[in-house]
């Protein structure tokens, strides 16, 4: 197997996938999102519980290859407790590490992402979870696809 | 004469290569074929000395322009056996050809007609009779496909019940895209027009892999693109019956599909050119001549046993991986398998055997609703052509087997 293809598919990836976190729909939820990717028919729906700016609980659902499915499970990890401004903020520091493989230490996980930017093709797939949490966020009445992002 | 397989890959300047340092083993045929040598230099030829507006000009390139342009009409409609090549109307592919007999039928349509599909049509057999249904208030019905695995094809007998007197227009693909299924379309056009129904094939999948005679299998309608055939991209046919076609208003308008314009309003020439607006691909259509000579000088019958034999032995040897599930007919099936695995995505299959060279399709190969039926997201597909060996299929199955072992041992 070449680097860039167990730079892609890292241990704690292929954890995720297999044993993904906060998977299931969230009963509590007032806040719930849905993003497709067109181009392959990948699909999740994210739930939130917030408690005012912040959110309480998080959930997710949906279908999807290795990369979106561990993405989105680690993203619910990293998510839960924070507020939107800094969901806001790490979804641009993943967003970051995805498209120049570059990645600070200090957060920690989501590094395991950085092999992707070594294949463009997978960028939507890592990020659909994110796109569709912050969705959610926002309130967003329709669903959100990959397509309408740049990346 | 009989194709010397061996030597038909040397044809193809694009399969002398390595991807990431493997051979290129191209399987990902059912979306765009490959182009010969011919057909690369029959363009490269037209730019260089030939390259002209057509119909228009009465300078020696343009009479050049346009006897290429023409020629290859002629030729295109011996390669389907059409009556008159002026039943040959030039398209951008399969998708704008099903879209102008679709608009064009909207004007026919009153509500409660019906226009009857089937359940394995690609979205581009499927969307435009959405969209003509929603405005004219016709039915749109589709003809179910039989068995878990989609194996039992179209479901003939509910066939019978469908066929009503309602029914106006019939369109099927001949062979679907994501199943393998190659569709009875003789008998699917004889049973249509018994109940007075006109027929749209959608021939993305068959034109280049299988004979289509348009007046054997006597279809009103039929729509081929060119890249799947060896030929350019951005190059069609849609094929229809001359009387037919006199009868349809076009679809889109401006110069050169008409005889006479004033401020107030224009007379249309005749088909094809009232359907060609604009200035043609004209190198389109003279490379996708020169794939017709190609495919015919290998042989459309030897194509289709060569395909359709490595169809059936990828099917074999696929079916002995752990946890596959296959999708399509178990036998007689055309020149393509689509798999899923139970624990790995069809995202992650078409990553690893990127790498050793293999490229596949992975996602829901614009059958959304099939899939869904079907209880699947996406599937993989290997899709082959004559370009494509035994040996091939053994490169496949070997990546696979390192993928099943990869994500089974996570």
């Amino acid at each position: 197997m070449s680097g860039d293809l167990s730079e892609l598919y890292q241990q704690v990836i292929l954890d995720h996938n297999k044993r993904p976190r906060n998977r299931g729909k969230l009963p509590t939820a007032n806040r719930v999102a849905h993003g497709d990717n067109p181009t392959c028919g990948d699909q999740c729906d994210v739930y939130l519980r917030l408690e005012g700016d912040r959110i309480a609980e998080i959930g997710f659902d949906g279908s999807g290859c290795a990369i979106s499915q561990a993405s989105t499970s680690l993203m619910t990890t990293q998510l839960k407790g924070k507020t939107a401004a800094e969901a806001e903020a790490l979804f641009q520091q993943f967003h970051h590490i995805v498209t120049t493989g570059e990645a600070p230490e200090e957060i920690s996980d989501l590094a395991a992402f950085a092999g992707v930017h070594a294949f463009p093709a997978r960028i939507k797939c890592a990020t659909l979870g994110w796109h569709a949490a912050l969705s959610a966020l926002h309130g967003d009445p329709a669903p959100t696809t990959t397509e309408s992002h740049t990346d | 004469m009989a194709a010397d397989w061996s030597r038909v890959r040397a044809d193809f300047p694009i399969l002398q290569q390595t991807v990431h340092g493997k051979p290129l083993v191209y399987l990902d045929n059912g979306a765009t074929a490959q182009k010969p040598r011919v057909v690369i230099d029959a363009l490269v030829r037209y730019y260089e000395s030939d390259n002209s507006n057509v119909h228009r000009g009465l300078h020696a390139l343009s009479m050049r322009a346009t006897d290429g342009y023409e020629g290859a009409r002629t030729r295109i409609a011996r390669f389907i056996n059409a009556a008159d090549p002026a039943e040959i109307i030039f398209t951008r592919g399969t998708t704008e050809g099903i879209n102008i007999v679709a608009r064009s039928f909207a004007s026919l349509l009153k509500p409660g007609d019906v226009i009857l599909a089937t359940e394995m049509e690609h979205h581009s057999n499927l969307v435009p009779w959405q969209q003509v249904a929603r405005a004219t208030g016709a039915i749109l019905r589709h003809v179910p496909v039989l068995g878990v695995d989609a194996e039992g094809g179209l479901d003939l007998d509910a066939l019978d019940r469908l066929l009503t007197p309602q029914v106006k227009v019939f369109a099927f693909t001949h062979m679907s895209n994501t199943l393998a299924t190659i569709n009875p379309a003789m008998e699917l056009c004889q049973r249509a027009r018994a109940a007075g129904a006109l027929t749209v094939i959608d021939a993305a999948q068959s034109i280049g892999h299988m004979p289509v005679d348009v007046r054997a299998l006597g279809c009103d309608f039929l729509a081929f693109s060119g890249h799947k055939m060896c030929g350019p991209t951005g190059i069609g046919v849609l094929y229809g019956r001359r009387t037919l076609l006199d009868r349809l208003g076009p679809t889109e308008t401006g110069g050169g599909m008409v005889v006479s314009v004033d401020y107030d309003g224009a007379r249309w020439k005749p088909a094809p050119e009232r359907f060609e607006a604009g200035t043609p691909n004209i190198a389109g259509a003279i490379g996708l001549a020169v794939a017709c000579d190609y495919l015919d000088r290998l042989g459309r019958e030897a194509i289709a046993r060569h395909d359709n034999a490595l169809g059936q032995l990828a099917y074999e040897k696929l079916s002995a991986l752990p946890g596959i599930r296959i999708i399509g007919p178990r036998g007689g099936r055309g020149g393509l398998v689509s798999f899923a695995f139970a624990d790995v995505h069809a995202h992650d299959v078409v990553t690893f055997a990127d790498e050793d060279g293999i490229a596949l399709r992975g996602g829901h190969h614009c059958n959304q609703p099939l899939m869904r039926k079907l209880g699947l997201t996406s599937t993989t597909r290997a899709s082959f052509y004559v370009y494509n060996t035994e040996a091939e299929i053994d490169v496949l199955v070997k990546s696979l087997q390192r993928i099943l072992k990869f994500f089974g041992g996570a």
